[in-house]
């Protein structure tokens, strides 16, 4: 296999199993989220506010994994750019 | 295959040359935003009155609510980093959101305005621990649970930096990555959905910036042990 065919295996490898962690935890986020606005109803705004902001942290990790597949991508340090 | 799927998100396009310095594109709309928002709040804080018309009560809530923000997590002295911490807000909703306008690509969708913003973020907290702990009382707070902890804590010191930068910019840089990608596949109306989500995203992402950018500070110039917020914070 050539350098580019391992790169695109590699991106691809990156992104599938770096999105399973994030997606696992948004899930368990979101399901607390609900039980505790089912819960509490009236503070539902700030549970809400803090939910979005922990999604974004969590969804950092899945970023990292793209940043990372779009590098070996457009930025591959082992791939000559002619 | 490096043109494949469109412009690679780390090339960047030189406009133009000044002197020996190429000024490139995130350059341009980095310094347009800036002169719109300095010239867009002296003109709105030119002429103050006791009696606020429209324009300076939609200022005075956001200085406000920016201002009650910071001093939930800056518990003393917070009103003294608003300048910095509120201008950094500002700045970031107005470039992450301004890869909405045609023609224009979102500065922080290239990796170096979040890099200078992280550097920013870095030395203003060293700068406000020395302030407030004197030069050799704050390098002892980073061996304060014990000394082993120092090559840790200097290590969480640019880690969390490092997070900083990347997290901003991967969040903007992918959305803007995604739209490309679906208004590729299918044109009309179908990346309108992700443009929304992608507005929604940019004040999310300028809203944390901001306030790890304020724990960081507040962990730096509290007056308890840094330390486990530092562990804690490098994780995010």
């Amino acid at each position: 296999m050539t350098i580019e065919q391992i790169s695109v295996i590699g991106a691809v490898v990156a992104v599938s199993f770096g999105a399973i962690g994030p997606a696992l935890a948004e899930g368990r986020a979101v399901a607390a989220a609900m039980e505790a606005i089912a819960r509490q109803p009236e503070s539902a705004a700030s549970i809400s506010r803090t939910l979005f902001v922990g999604l974004a942290m969590i969804e950092t990790m899945a970023i990292y994994c793209l940043v990372v597949a779009l590098l070996i991508l457009f930025a591959n340090p082992f791939v000559h750019l002619h | 295959m490096n043109r494949g799927i469109g412009h690679s998100p780390f090339d960047l396009q030189v406009i133009f040359q000044l002197g020996a310095i190429p000024v490139t594109r995130p350059v341009v709309i980095t310094w347009a935003l800036m002169a719109l928002l300095a010239i867009g709040s002296r003109l709105l804080t030119s002429r103050l009155r006791l009696h606020p018309g429209r324009a300076q009560t939609a200022l005075e809530l956001l200085v406000t609510t920016i201002e009650a923000q910071l001093g939930e997590v800056i518990p003393d002295g917070g009103l003294s980093f608003l300048p910095l911490l509120g201008t950094m807000f500002l700045f970031l909703v107005l470039a992450n959101v301004s890869g909405i306008v045609p023609g224009v690509q979102a500065p922080t969708a290239h990796l170096e305005t979040p890099a200078a913003l992280a550097v920013v973020v870095f030395l203003s907290v060293q700068l406000a621990g020395f302030r407030r702990h004197g030069f050799f009382g704050y390098l002892k707070e980073f061996a304060k649970p014990s000394i082993f902890l120092l090559p840790l804590n200097l290590l969480s010191e640019l880690t969390r930096t490092f997070s900083l930068m990347i997290r901003l910019f991967g969040n903007v840089m992918s959305g803007e990555f995604i739209i490309a990608i679906v208004l590729g596949l299918a044109g009309l109306l179908v990346p309108l959905p992700l443009m929304g989500l992608e507005l929604l995203t940019g004040l999310i992402q300028a809203y944390i910036f901001t306030t790890l950018a304020a724990v960081f500070i507040a962990a730096a110039v509290g007056t308890t042990s840094p330390a486990p917020a530092n562990g804690k914070e490098a994780t995010t």
